[in-house]
């Protein structure tokens, strides 16, 4: 796979908040735990934040704004990650940074 | 995404920004809980409702409008609807069926409740009537910032104009938002806020009567943001104990809650609703009647359980036992 990585995408996240999915150590205690069983969050998605992967972060907007923000997953969060709010985060991005065409 | 979330989320902060409200109540609907009870006017404590449990049965009609809109040809209006609502006051609203009247009412009934309560308790409290805007818990979930500020901003100086130093908070979603977000956005916010259920279980020796009739067994079921946002878990059972109730716990509870199927106004209905089915099997297992201390838990597990549990606010058992 040829993803370049940018750290583009998590600077704008940081400058818009508390942006901490680099502590996340990828060990999929919140997929497992998640009310509505989306298995791509939070973890996945983290990933492509922290990748710099905006284009597969605008195709997730329908699980980013599904979350429902109950907090379970950092509840259960070994790396005390605060989940919930890098997911309002990436809403903020998302309605920031409109992807062209759309 | 199947609906225009932008389009949406800008709707709600356009109301937020130039109306208060999420969805444009008239100041008369918010405030008519309180129309027999004399409350004075403003004070260095008050009980502010954040209009949450008077508007909740309008969100809920519009979470109901917006599942039959999206995925269907009306989604595309969607956007149009944003540029009307911005121009008309309640153009939105006029897309929503008007909730029953008997859900107004009980919704109604909770903030009156909760100064009936209170004042059992002897604590001093004025409300603000039309200054009583809404959190703006909504555009916060949703990540409008910039319109969340500017509103934090005029509630402060809100308090401010009235010499508010305690507010007592009705619902979860307000008091987080009262408590924890607007000290990020207002510069020596220094407002006390809490929810009056930790009120009153600090005033333990208030509000109890010698005769308690026993009102039976409830399961409890917590509410995500008191539970894992505010640290609210011992005081909601310690006051339902008081009240005479026996209190069961469902399989997740206290910081491990099930969600509810999360806010009514979800942008993705269907999702939500499966969730709250889930938790509706897990709260009938233990008991018959539920209780929730959250408008939004409320609406949610009463529609997804569809008769099979009762469930009702928390404050209606804790006025039982006051006298009438």
């Amino acid at each position: 796979m040829s993803t370049v990585v940018s750290s583009a995408l998590a600077e704008q996240l940081h400058e818009l908040g508390d942006f901490d999915a680099e502590a996340c150590m990828n060990c999929g205690v919140c997929s497992a735990t998640c009310p509505l069983g989306i298995d791509l969050l939070p973890r996945r998605l983290f990933r492509y934040a922290v990748l710099g992967m905006g284009r597969r972060v605008h195709q997730q907007g329908e699980a980013i704004f599904a979350c429902l923000l109950c907090r379970s997953c950092e509840e259960n969060c070994p790396a005390g990650v605060h989940i919930t709010e890098n997911v309002r985060l990436l809403r903020r991005w998302l309605l920031t940074n409109p992807e062209e065409g759309h | 995404m199947a609906l225009a979330t932008k389009d949406v989320v800008g709707i709600l902060s356009d109301n937020l920004r130039m109306r208060g409200s999420v969805l444009p109540i008239s100041a008369r609907r918010a405030t008519r809980w309180a129309s027999d009870l004399h409350l004075p006017r403003g004070g260095r404590t008050v009980l502010y409702t954040g209009m949450m449990y008077q508007l909740i049965p309008y969100v809920e009609q519009l979470n109901r409008l917006q599942a039959r809109v999206a995925g269907s040809r009306l989604s595309r209006y969607v956007g149009a609807a944003r540029v009307a609502n911005r121009a008309v006051r309640g153009f939105g609203m006029t897309l929503v069926a008007r909730p029953s009247a008997d859900q107004r009412a009980e919704l109604d009934r909770v903030p009156a409740n909760v100064a009936r309560l209170l004042r059992a308790a002897g604590v001093d409290f004025g409300y603000l009537y039309e200054d009583d805007f809404y959190s703006g818990a909504l555009a916060y979930d949703l990540g409008s910032d910039e319109v969340v500020a500017g509103h934090a901003r005029r509630v402060a100086a809100i308090f401010a104009k009235h010499g508010v130093q305690e507010v007592i908070t009705i619902d979860p979603h307000t008091t987080t938002m009262l408590r924890s977000v607007f000290p990020k956005f207002v510069d020596s916010y220094d407002v006390q806020v809490r929810s009056y259920l930790e009120v009153l279980a600090d005033r333990p020796e208030h509000g109890r009567t010698a005769d308690r009739p026993a009102q039976g067994e409830v399961v409890v079921h917590d509410s995500c943001v008191y539970a894992r946002y505010e640290d609210v878990i011992e005081a909601p059972r310690q006051l339902l104990a008081t009240a005479g109730v026996t209190v069961r716990e469902p399989e997740q509870s206290r910081k491990l809650t099930w969600c509810c199927g999360g806010p009514a106004e979800s942008l993705y209905p269907e999702k939500a609703a499966a969730v709250a089915t889930q938790r509706v099997e897990q709260l009938r297992a233990v008991a018959p009647d539920c209780v929730t201390m959250c408008p939004i838990c409320l609406v949610n597990l009463r529609k997804s359980a569809n008769g099979r549990l009762s469930v009702r606010d928390i404050s209606e058992y804790l006025v039982a036992p006051l006298p009438s």
